[in-house]
């Protein structure tokens, strides 16, 4: 594109040199500026016009202003309160599980092993699949009759998706597979900074394991397990795809599933504006968290 | 005390390993309980206790492309004329659904997989083009107010599917963009962007300015440097971003969900609408997820190097 510019007028580029570094910086930056905030922050504005409307967009009956009729009825509502409960206990056990697993495995892995390379990307496979499409595999492994974990665990009939006192903490198994290996990723980043000298000096000074562990390993490790954390929880909080393609029961029934339900098959739109920026709200608290601490790792 | 501790540290070192198998084991199993089901025969997908060992057989991927009907007693079939792929069928107490001009009829399967190809690379493409003239506008130049911009590009991503799908969905159905690839496009270049500004631009500031400005001095303009020398110096980022943006779109699931129905659904909410009714057939479900996984298989493989950065939005480097 500059070539053909040059080509068409090189009496002008002779004497401006092409554009200025500023054109080139609006040209570059202003578009997706304006791209973000057209597909991302006017949606919300129109969102949030409709939170304070009794607006269902499956009815052509005109919207009517409510007010903040919508949000103290979801304040109100015990049902809303065990949703954002379900999806507590769902973060909570999820993102343990992936830390102590995660770190776990990471600790394994940080020495020099054969295959070291190929074992580590295999470990990493299940993150970048499909959450929809592996979760509604796990339905098949999850089966109490010939599903693969009952039979390798020999639990017999272990009802792990239909019994609702389980099936959360089925879904965040599955979780937790997929995940761990997110936070083994960031944690190995973590321990191969550890500078070795520190090692040295420890076995010089006879220091026990579980001293070398609590006293080196874990304090220069924990700024970028934290930032993992932090990032699980966020995801954790939103969840949806695992959910809600492997049980629909009351007890799984995580926020992200209510807003979805209320949105599109109650079609309580106005409402479900309200939800989503109570959601939104969350979300963007939870954001600013990690920014911070993303931002204070990059400094290191 | 020399010897004694070696002692200790071999042993240790031995049981890491077993526990690494184990864990590659735990790990491994369901993708390869996904990949073995894609190539069983029906009887042997759901039978107590688990088939481990099987002879495999493509029947699973000939039911997954094509539409079928249940033979009805006594019905005849030219079996011996039939190609091989319908004999399989006919096998299985069915047959293969033709038009009314014979041709072969074909399941809801492929125009998903086409679909999500689409929406995927021509999301990805404008992603990454946006996003690394962007990232290359925020390395170089002086943006007033900088770390706000990039938080708010940050945010963009990090707000919950079904938050955003609300008002898109209603927007979309005014201007009749629901159900188009189009649609999709849009909604996965907006998501994907802001990740490709921030992770090309921690790969644009690796770059050293002294490049630039010595094309500068020799009578290159500002858009030509950039051109000739920062975008083939960071071919490694662009591809990697791209990989990786591919890789979101490919996955998505809630968008694609509510956006889409029929004619621009993408594969991930059609595989799991296929279990809906009766006795799945696993053995297809399996093959489709299968052949739906692949691609990021190997794209994982060819990231190795990468997946660090990008899962930390290129914040963590080493």
């Amino acid at each position: 594109m500059a070539e053909m510019m040059n080509r068409l007028d090189p009496m002008s580029r002779a004497a401006s040199r092409g554009m200025s570094d500023l054109a080139i910086r609006n040209l570059f930056v202003i578009p997706t500026i304006a791209f973000l905030i057209i597909f991302n922050i006017f949606p919300l504005i129109y969102s949030l016009g409709y939170s304070f409307t009794d607006f269902r967009a499956s009815s052509s009956a005109p919207a009517n202003f409510i007010g903040l009729q919508n949000y103290r009825d979801l304040l109100a509502d015990p049902f809303i309160w065990s949703n954002f409960t379900i999806t507590a206990k769902y973060v909570i056990v999820s993102v343990t599980g992936q830390v102590l697993v995660g770190f776990g495995l990471a600790l394994l892995l940080n020495r020099s092993f054969p295959l070291k390379g190929l074992v580590t990307t295999l470990l990493l496979l299940p993150m970048m699949l499909s959450m929809a499409v592996v979760g509604l595999f796990w339905k098949l492994l999850y089966d109490p009759n010939f599903g693969m974990i009952n039979y390798a665990l020999g639990l017999g009939n272990f009802e792990w998706l239909s019994d609702p006192g389980i099936a959360l903490y089925a879904v965040a198994l599955t979780d937790i597979w997929m995940w761990s290996p997110f936070v083994m990723l960031l944690s190995l980043a973590g321990l191969s900074a550890v500078p070795k000298h520190l090692y040295e000096a420890a076995s010089i000074d006879r220091a026990g394991r579980f001293y070398v562990f609590f006293r080196i390993t874990l304090p220069l490790v924990a700024p970028i397990l934290l930032i993992a954390i932090i990032f699980r929880t966020m995801e954790a909080f939103k969840t949806f795809d695992l959910a809600f393609v492997m049980t629909s029961q009351p007890t799984t029934e995580l926020i992200s599933i209510r807003l979805y339900k209320m949105a599109f098959q109650e079609w309580q739109t106005g409402k479900s504006c309200a939800l989503a920026y109570i959601v939104l709200i969350m979300v963007l608290t939870i954001t600013n968290i990690y920014v911070k601490y993303l931002n204070k790792a990059k400094e290191r | 005390m020399g010897t004694v501790t070696s002692a200790q540290q071999k042993l240790g070192n031995r049981l890491a390993n077993v526990m690494i198998v184990v864990a590659l084991i735990v790990f491994l199993a369901p993708i390869y309980w996904i990949g073995s089901t894609a190539f069983k025969p029906r009887n042997l997908a759901t039978t107590v206790p688990p088939t481990i060992l099987f002879t495999p057989e493509v029947s699973p991927f000939v039911k997954l492309f094509t539409k079928r009907v249940q033979l009805k007693p006594n019905e005849k079939v030219d079996y011996d004329n039939a190609p091989w792929w319908e004999k399989i069928v006919i096998d299985g107490g069915e047959r293969i659904s033709r038009s009314g001009k014979g041709e072969v009829q074909l399941s809801g399967y492929p125009s998903r997989f086409l679909n999500s190809l689409i929406v995927a690379i021509t999301s990805t493409f404008l992603a990454v083009a946006m996003g690394t003239i962007t990232a290359y506008g925020f390395s170089r130049f002086k943006v007033a107010g900088e770390e706000d911009w990039l938080f708010f590009i940050l945010s963009t991503r990090m707000l919950p599917p079904v938050v955003v799908a609300i008002p898109m969905f209603l927007m979309y159905r005014a201007v009749g963009l629901n159900d188009t690839h189009i649609g999709l496009i849009i909604l996965y270049t907006a998501f994907n962007v802001s990740f490709a500004v921030w992770l090309m631009k921690g790969f644009i500031d690796e770059i050293p300015r002294e490049y630039e400005e010595a094309a500068l001095v020799d009578g290159y303009t500002r858009m030509e440097a950039f051109w000739k020398i920062v975008l083939p110096e960071a071919a490694t980022g662009i591809a990697a971003t791209a990989v990786f943006c591919f890789i979101t779109a490919w996955n998505e699931y809630a968008f694609a969900l509510i956006m889409t129905n029929r004619k621009a659904q993408t594969a991930p909410p059609f595989i799991p609408s296929q279990v809906g009714s009766g006795l799945p057939d696993w053995t297809v479900i399996a093959s489709g997820t299968a052949l739906f996984l692949l691609p990021v298989a190997i794209f994982t493989f060819l990231l190795r190097n990468h997946l660090l950065r990008g899962m930390s939005f290129g914040a963590i480097r080493k």
